[in-house]
This record gives C-alpha cells, structure tokens and sequence, in this order.
C-alpha cells in the first residue's frame, strides 16, 4: 500500500497548489449539457393517469393507506411509512385508485404500487395550506413539516430529508451545503433549478440551517454554471438576512457533487471512512430539496413533482420538465416529440451513475432526476480485456481506493479481501470503469461485492 | 589442499544438523493413523466439498475418527463406499445410487425471449443484480456459466443453444452446480431411474409464460388428467412428476400442447 500512499501525497501537494475549490481524483467527461441548459423549466403534461411505486426512497417502502375505489386529491398522502427512515408519498393527480399491486421501477425489482386514474380536475388536497413564516417555525415544526411533506434528497439517492435534519443530540451541524454542483454530464435540473428558483433555494437553506442550529450555509456550484453563481449570488445577497450563506464556485470535475467531495471542496474536512456527513459537522442538502422545503413551507405542498432533465441524442426535443410522481417514462418521452430512430439505450438520471432501463414503462419517482436517451453511436460493447496494472483507475478514484484490486478480488469471489481494500467505502460514481483502457467492469464487480458483504454481516 | 577445511566443516555442520533433525523426528513424531492416507488415496480426490467436509483429506480424517458416514463421499459412489469400508473393516453399507445433476429449463436462446440487452460482467450471479436478469422468464437460465465454472469433474458444459448439459458419465452429483445457480435451476437426481419429467421451473401464470418463453410450462393440468398413476402435480401453474410413481407409459407426452414433458436423461452404459 505504500505505492499508494505515496501516489496521495504528491497528489494532495499537486492539489494544494491550485486555488480553485476541489477534491483530490475524478474525471473530466464530455458534459454535454448544452441540450438543455437553456431550455426554462416547463410543466409536463398532466398525465391521465399515474403509478406511483410505495418504495421511492433509500430505507423503508411505504404502506398504502388508500384502498382501490377510493377517491383521493392532488397532494393527498396514500403510502405511509414503515420506519423512521423513509418518507411518505403522495397522489399527484386528483382520481380513483384502480389498482394497488406491483409495477416496474427503476431501481429494476417490480415494487408495490399505487395506480390513480385521473379525473383531470387536479382537486387540491385540503390539507395542503401555508405554514407559518420561517421566523416564526420552531426546530420540531421545521423537522415535522419536511417528514410530513415526504422530503428525500432529490440529487438521486434519495434519502430522507427529515433522517438528515435529526442528527443524534452529541453531534452538533455547524454547516449546511446546498448542492447546485450536479456533475453528471447531460443533466440540468438542478441548474435550472439555480436560474429560476433561485429565492427559493435561499429560502429552503436558510429552513435547514434554522432546523439544524448551523451558523453557516454554502451554496456549491461548479464553474462550468456561471449564470446559476450569478444568480445565486444576487439571491443570497438579497434573502439571507442575519444568515451567513456563502456561494462557492467550484473546480468542474466529476464526482464534485458527491457529498464528500462536496464537502472536501467547501470546508476541506474530510468524512472519516464508514461515517456521514454528520461526523464532521455537515449536512449536504440538493437544490432541488431547498426549493421542496420551501414549497412544503410557503405552500404546504408535499414532494409529489420535481423537474427531471430529458435530453440525449436520442430525444427529438430535449427538455426541462416539472413532472409529477408516478408518470410513466414514455409518457414523458412522448411528449418531447418522441424518441430519434436510432435510440438505443434508455438511462434514468445521468450516463455515470443514472440506471439503465429494460422498458420505457416505467414511472418517473422522486429520485428521477433525468431521463436519458442515447444512440447506436454512445452504446458501445466492448470485450473486457485483463488489467494492465495502469493505474488509471487509481488516479480517477476520489476516495483513493484500488479499483483494480478490488474488482479483481470480487471476479475471483473473494470478497473478503475485497472488504479488506475498501470495497464498502466506494459510492460507485462510475470514475474507474470511465478511465479503465482494459473496458473492465469494475464498479459492476465492486457493487457484486458490496452486495455479498452487507449480505454476509447481517448473517 | 585449501579444499579440506570447507569440506570438513560443510559436512560436519550436515552431519550435527541432520543428526538434530534424526532425533527430532523420532522424539516429536506425531502418531497418524495409516488409514487416513489409505482411505484419502481411494478418493477421488477433487475436492469438490460434496461430503461437506473441506476436501478429500479431511473427509479421510473424519471418517477414521468416525465422525462422517462412510457413505459421505457422494462423487466416489458405491464403489469408494465399499472400499472404505474395507479399510475400516465394517461391513459394505453401500447402496449402488449414482446421482447426477439434471437442469430444470428448456428456454435455449431461440425460445426463451430476452427483456433487454445485457453488456455486463458475464455471469449469472451478476446478471441478476441488473434488472432481475435480461430474460423475460423470471425463473429460467441466464446461460453465463456459474455452473459451468463451478463443476469440479468438468461435467457441465454451456451448449451454444445457451442451456448447460450435463455430461452424465461424469457427473457425479456433487451438488457444486445447484448452490451455484442463482435461479436454483438444478436437482440432483437418481441416476438410474425412468420415466418423465418436465423441465421446467416457471411459476409464473400461464400467460406471462407464454410471453415469456415458447417452451414454458403453462399449468393447464392436462398432463395431470391423463396421467393414470396420479403421479403429476400442478402447483404455481407448474407440473411436477413424482418420479416414485410415474411408471414411464408416456400418457402425458401427447396430452402436453407444449410439448415439454421429456424422458429422463439416461446414463450412457459401456460392456
């Protein structure tokens, strides 16, 4: 190992000699993001009916509270949650249930899902009302409205927001960072989000700095988006008030908006292995979370839409669309004009980290962040060739671990010397597999092990 | 004359050391029973852990101390259960049962539809994390091979119609196929006995089979109506046949529309 951590070391100094604002590792992908990152956000149509999966965030799945037959309202709550951490869902059209039973979902496994036929009036629910001015909220009344509106990080790991804002008594928030970095190429949800939503953004961090006693707030935005810092600047200037929140443009290089490198970018601490955000006294909030909370504040409006990017070559107009939970995907590409004639692979979220979909019947949920179509051209197979021992993969990975290693270790079944070289501490952005010349699938093997050694301690 | 110094002191370092080594190995001697290197020499030595035991030698072990029946050696037969015995000095106990491993699909790549492409790392295990594995049949065979890679004896082999087949002769139903198969695709059977059985392990309705593969059982009982020894059973849309009943007269075969119901696999005999 000391090959490796010599390899560290000239790379921290190489690191500490550049002022920009960044994480040691990662890569540098065509980002792509041009298809969309003009296009203003617009409202999908509204869908005739809706399938909305009772498990759409990591932890728990939901139970369902309504039963077939019922009538329910836009914004009326029908899964509640089977343990602390999960959050709630909600019908995002006004109608009749006509089926509770188990449907595709992105995650790959059917899961239980609620079907809504919509009766097209969208009939607000009455619960949905303004809450009180965020001076006058206390802690608990913050913490209950995000738990209530079902809030889940919407960067795409969707954890629930209210887990995040309960840290245990002996650890104490000093930070929050909002994420507007979002480093996946193609997608520009959250940039939109930046551009349009900016007050609301400010708003929502100054909710969760108030919920979690930090005394500062960050905005981290990578510097390919000089707009969305322009942007967020002015609205900060002008909406944080007693709060000190700072903008922050950051090196553009993905994974930056992965939490932990979001955080060695922002404040230089570094989130011991196994450990949260918590542990050194951060909470990383997505944009688009700021802008729900704000929403469940102001509006009383539950987490039952969010915008996702569709673009790709293989989309005929890509576009920025606020789309309600539970549409189904081809739905949603039906409306941007279809897909090219030479669409090839269909990926939900972004080309490093999104899942690739065997059909498009499948429903948008709350962690869709985009909706990606790529072509003959961007779909390649290629055989998987023996590690030369290059070290590509060592260099792109921003948690320093030995990708090569571990991938090896996992081919040949053992899995515990893959624990040994980290496997559990990899978050799977995809940086070895990009940067492998052999083509080897090691995030694929590296998940294969993650699997077998969570599997392996519940035992 | 520079020579003799060396040499006397070269030998007569060998001369301390191997006398060291000569005593050492009288004095510290560890009593083994012969029998174990006897009986591990009768096994068939692949290690395939089909006794349970971490390979041949510790079988060996554990049968002298008593602590495995003599008939453990699944792999070895009646054969190596006989000449067990006879080291021990019991009396043969072994029943002449050689078991073989039997693949319970039909969906070859040409009947078996596909739910989408799968570029990734080529085994099942790893297929299944991705979307439930590509093929349309939740229950069939994914045909990458982690039996192939797991058989000891080299007796599975990957047709390119994307089924394994099991080369009966040397399959000795050590049972490393069956814990290697995601999909649990494989029985360890009988090898000696006769009549039908239908290969196939789909539990799904009989129109989500049909969609799926156009050799998969759909479970419309027909089999089961016409068999006169009441020796087929439906269950999850699924036929099964006790192998303890059927009687081979072949009732079944032409009442299957999908036509599935085969012959048991025989055992290829040599004079």
């Amino acid at each position: 190992m000391g090959g490796i951590l010599s390899i560290q070391n000239i790379r921290k100094g190489v690191n500490q000699c550049m002022s920009e604002r960044t994480f040691v590792g990662g890569i540098h992908p065509s980002y792509s993001k041009e298809y969309t990152a003009g296009i203003p956000i617009t409202s999908a149509r509204p869908p005739s009916q809706v399938i909305i999966p009772l498990h759409q965030n990591i932890g728990a799945p939901c139970e369902p509270v309504v039963e077939v037959g019922d009538e329910v309202k836009l914004g009326q709550k029908i899964g509640e949650p089977k343990g602390f951490v999960s959050a709630p869902v909600f019908a995002s059209v006004s109608g009749k249930v006509t089926k509770i039973e188990p449907y595709n979902h992105p995650l790959g496994n059917p899961v239980e899902a609620v079907f809504i036929e919509s009766d097209g009036q969208d009939t607000p629910f009455e619960g949905m009302e303004p809450t009180k001015p965020l001076e006058q909220l206390t802690v608990d009344e913050l913490k209950t409205i995000a738990k209530e509106a079902g809030l889940v990080g919407l960067g795409g790991a969707t954890f629930p927001t209210h887990v995040k804002l309960a840290p245990p008594p002996e650890t104490s928030i000093d930070t929050v960072i909002i994420n507007g970095a979002e480093c996946e190429p193609f997608l520009t949800a959250d940039h939109r989000l930046m551009l349009e939503y900016a007050d609301d953004i400010v708003y929502g961090l100054m909710a969760f700095m108030k919920a979690l006693g930090a005394k500062k707030g960050i905005i981290g935005i990578e510097d390919n988006k000089p707009d969305a810092l322009q942007s967020m600047e002015k609205a900060v200037s002008e909406g944080k008030g007693e709060y000190d929140i700072e903008v922050h443009a950051l090196h553009t290089k993905y994974p930056q908006g992965a939490e932990k490198m979001l955080i060695k970018a922002t404040t230089g601490r570094e989130v011991p292995t196994g450990a949260l955000p918590m542990a050194v006294n951060v909470v990383n909030q997505n944009v688009g979370t700021a802008v729900a909370m704000t929403e469940a504040i102001k509006l009383g409006k539950p987490l039952y839409e969010r915008v996702v990017t569709i673009t790709g070559p293989g989309i005929s107009q890509p576009a920025n669309l606020m789309v309600r939970n539970g549409t189904l995907i081809s739905d949603i590409i039906e409306q941007c004009g279809g897909m090219t004639d030479d669409a090839r692979k269909l990926i939900l979220g972004g080309p490093m980290m999104g899942l690739a979909q065997p059909s498009t019947d499948v429903p948008a949920i709350k962690g869709t962040s985009g909706v990606l179509i790529l072509t003959e051209e961007f779909v390649e197979e290629l055989p998987i060739d023996p590690c030369i021992k290059c070290g590509k993969c060592l260099e792109g990975c921003p948690m320093n671990l030995p990708a090569n290693f571990i991938g090896s270790a996992s081919e040949m079944g053992k899995m515990d010397l893959a624990e040994r070289y980290g496997a559990m501490d990899c978050f799977e952005c995809g940086c070895c597999t990009y940067t492998c010349p052999a083509k080897r699938p090691l995030v694929q093997w590296i998940k294969i092990a993650k699997g077998e050694i969570t599997a392996s301690r519940k035992k | 004359m520079d020579l003799i110094q060396p040499l006397a002191l070269v030998g007569g370092l060998g001369l301390i050391f191997g006398s060291l080594l000569a005593f050492a190995a009288r004095r510290f001697a560890v009593e083994e029973d012969a029998r174990v290197e006897t009986i591990c020499d009768l096994l068939p030595n692949a290690n395939c852990g089909a006794c349970g035991f971490p390979g041949c030698i510790s079988f060996a072990e554990k049968v002298v101390s008593g602590e495995a029946s003599v008939d453990s050696c699944i792999p070895g037969g009646k054969e190596t259960t006989d000449n067990v015995c006879e080291v021990l000095g019991v009396e043969p106990t072994g029943v002449d049962a050689k078991k073989v491993a039997e693949v319970y699909c039909l969906g070859t790549k040409d009947v078996a539809h596909d739910k989408f492409e799968y570029h990734g790392v080529q085994e099942c295990k790893a297929a299944l994390t991705f979307g439930g594995g590509f093929k349309a049949c939740s229950y069939g065979c994914l045909g990458l091979g982690d039996c192939v890679r797991a058989c000891p004896f080299d007796a599975i082999h990957m047709a390119d119609n994307g089924l394994p087949v099991v080369d009966l002769e040397l399959c000795n139903g050590c049972g490393n196929c069956v814990k290697a198969c995601p999909r649990d695709l494989i029985r360890i059977v009988d090898a000696e006995r006769i009549g039908k059985y239908v290969p196939c392990s789909s539990k799904d309705r009989g129109k989500a089979t049909r969609e799926a593969c156009e050799v998969g059982c759909i479970g419309d009982g027909k089999c089961a109506k016409v068999c006169p020894q009441e020796a087929i059973t439906v269950e999850n849309w699924l036929a099964t046949i006790d192998s303890e009943k059927c009687d081979d007269c072949g009732e079944c075969v032409p009442a299957c529309k999908r036509e599935i119901i085969k012959d048991v696999p025989k055992v290829p005999v040599h004079h």
